[in-house]
């Protein structure tokens, strides 16, 4: 790692405050951050230590919902209770993604912010726009089996690796900022965006911004939801394609749905289209398959990614099918 | 050929100065002086010597430096020693109480659970983190629950058989375990 000092926030305030220089980084778990840090991908003059901060609760909302603490860790938001029992495709989820130690580690909000795991952004003998402005796509006519197949740019077809996002997407979940100017809320389909010609911006967090919780409203699907993923190895191994499922079931007719995609974009991909055209229609395989050739229709495949289009329609059908035939499991 | 010709030295930054850093080692309490970007991992192995923690990948990726912070498993190697400050960590060297081996210890010596023994540390450590994280019954879900621990020998079958030994025995928790 290059040279760079360290100092703990002692609240919120500090952070924000000591984040106006530039060059600096929070690190909460570290897990990623630290990483690029020893691939010289990330470069921070300075860290802040925000991990002592009291950011680690999950409470209640006045809504009927919950508000996950940024600070509190991913095994101990998988493995509360309410969590398990309300949102179960949350807890599946995150229990999907990385390893214990990981999830011992690693933060809600640090999850949030986790950069793509495409390996010409991690190395640096490579062009990468992400990396390094301008540089090129070492992706784009290269190695690129696990990249993006909706949203990319001719500039970037990186994918959003965190399991955790796409269930917050799937639940339209609030992330709650800090920054300098004060508080803000934002929806989560807003917080990631797309590459489009700056695929170095992830998100739409401004300088100093420090997020502080995720609220989960209180509909959480737990009778008829699921999360699935299909990977390369059976554990410990990032989504090809992962799927966030939400049902509200009217005997067998589809009354809510919610779908959101891992894997294949720059963010979890929702499509509002796909998810209006399973309202009214039968808890089935074909209106299921329908869903997803809607949200699949402008699918573009790469070299070695073309696989995913058929994989990720075959992925939707069995979440939405595993959804509709039974409660939510919270279990890995 | 053109001469050639010496390239401006750069600037030299001074380092930053170090940080006090306190460790409850196994038990023991140490205070040490780091530079920022030390590892808990670099900490315990190069300024306490307790090499029994293993640096397999230095990412993350294999569970060779898994060790207990305040009971609970972590990859020593992608924390900073100063993010730890004033917490207990267990190591592999912290099991053993006075001339007895930890039951999983015991229970890999039984079951034969390693061959060139690196992931070795890793592998007890974790699973002391698994047994008291209370969250695995089946053989699935400690094979689950153990996937952050590379073997790169392949003995999967018989780590799965140790701990599974090791967990129906009621054997001491590990320092610091919840």
């Amino acid at each position: 790692m290059r040279s760079f000092t360290y100092a703990r926030a002692d609240s919120a305030a500090d952070a924000v405050g000591r984040a106006g220089a530039s060059g600096t980084a929070f690190v909460a778990g570290g897990t990623n951050l630290l990483d690029l840090m020893k691939a010289d991908v990330a470069r921070p003059g300075g860290l802040i230590d925000i991990s002592r901060l009291p950011l680690d609760r999950i409470e209640e909302t006045a809504g009927g919902g919950l508000r996950l603490g940024a600070l509190a860790r991913n095994a101990d938001t998988a493995y509360d209770e309410r969590v398990q029992t309300r949102y179960p495709m949350l807890s599946k989820a995150i229990l999907a993604g990385a390893s214990a130690q990981l999830r011992n580690m690693a933060t809600n909000g640090g999850n949030l912010l986790q950069r793509t795991r495409c390996y010409y952004f991690y190395d640096t003998a490579t062009p990468c726009n992400k990396r390094e402005p301008g540089s090129g796509c070492g992706a784009i006519g290269g190695v690129n089996r696990i990249h993006a197949i909706l949203g990319a740019s001719d500039q970037c077809i990186a994918v959003h690796p965190s399991d955790l996002c796409v269930a917050l997407a799937a639940l339209d979940a609030v992330v709650q900022v800090r920054g300098p100017d004060g508080e803000r809320s934002i929806p989560f389909a807003e917080f990631h965006r797309l590459p489009g010609d700056r695929p170095e911006i992830d998100t739409t967090l401004r300088p100093g911004d420090l997020v502080t919780s995720i609220d989960l409203p209180a509909k959480g699907f737990a009778e008829h939801s699921t999360y699935l993923k299909i990977r390369d190895r059976a554990s410990y191994a990032f989504a090809l394609v992962s799927v966030a499922a939400g049902l509200e079931l009217d005997g067998g007719t589809v009354r809510d749905a919610r779908l959101a995609l891992g894997g294949v974009a720059h963010k979890p991909w929702r499509d509002p289209e796909a998810e209006a055209a399973l309202i009214g229609k039968p808890a089935a395989p074909d209106s299921f398959r329908a869903a997803a050739r809607v949200l699949l229709r402008d699918a573009k495949g790469h070299e070695h990614n073309s696989f995913k289009i058929e994989l990720a329609e075959r992925a939707i059908v069995r979440a939405l099918s595993e959804a509709a035939d039974r409660k939510g499991a919270s279990h890995p | 050929m053109a001469p050639l010709k010496a390239s401006p030295r750069p600037a030299v930054v001074p380092p930053p100065a170090p940080i006090p850093v306190t460790l409850t080692v196994n038990g023991v309490e140490r205070t040490l002086h780091l530079a920022p970007w030390t590892t808990l991992l670099d900490a315990l192995r190069l300024h306490l010597e307790l090499t029994g923690t293993k640096k397999g990948c230095d990412h993350g990726q294999c569970g060779a430096c898994t060790v207990l912070v305040d009971g609970r498993r972590i990859n020593a190697c992608l924390t900073l020693a100063a993010m730890q400050d004033g917490r207990k960590v267990t190591t592999i060297e912290g099991l053993t109480t006075g001339d007895s081996l930890h039951p999983l210890q015991d229970a890999f010596i039984e079951h034969d659970a390693f061959q060139c023994g690196y992931c070795t540390p890793g592998q007890i450590c974790s699973a002391a983190g698994l047994i008291a994280e209370g969250k695995a019954t089946t053989d699935d879900e400690i094979r689950e629950l153990m996937s952050g621990n590379l073997c790169r020998c392949g003995a999967y079958p018989n780590i799965v058989a140790a701990i599974r030994q090791a967990m129906t025995i009621a054997g001491p928790k590990a320092e610091g375990a919840p």
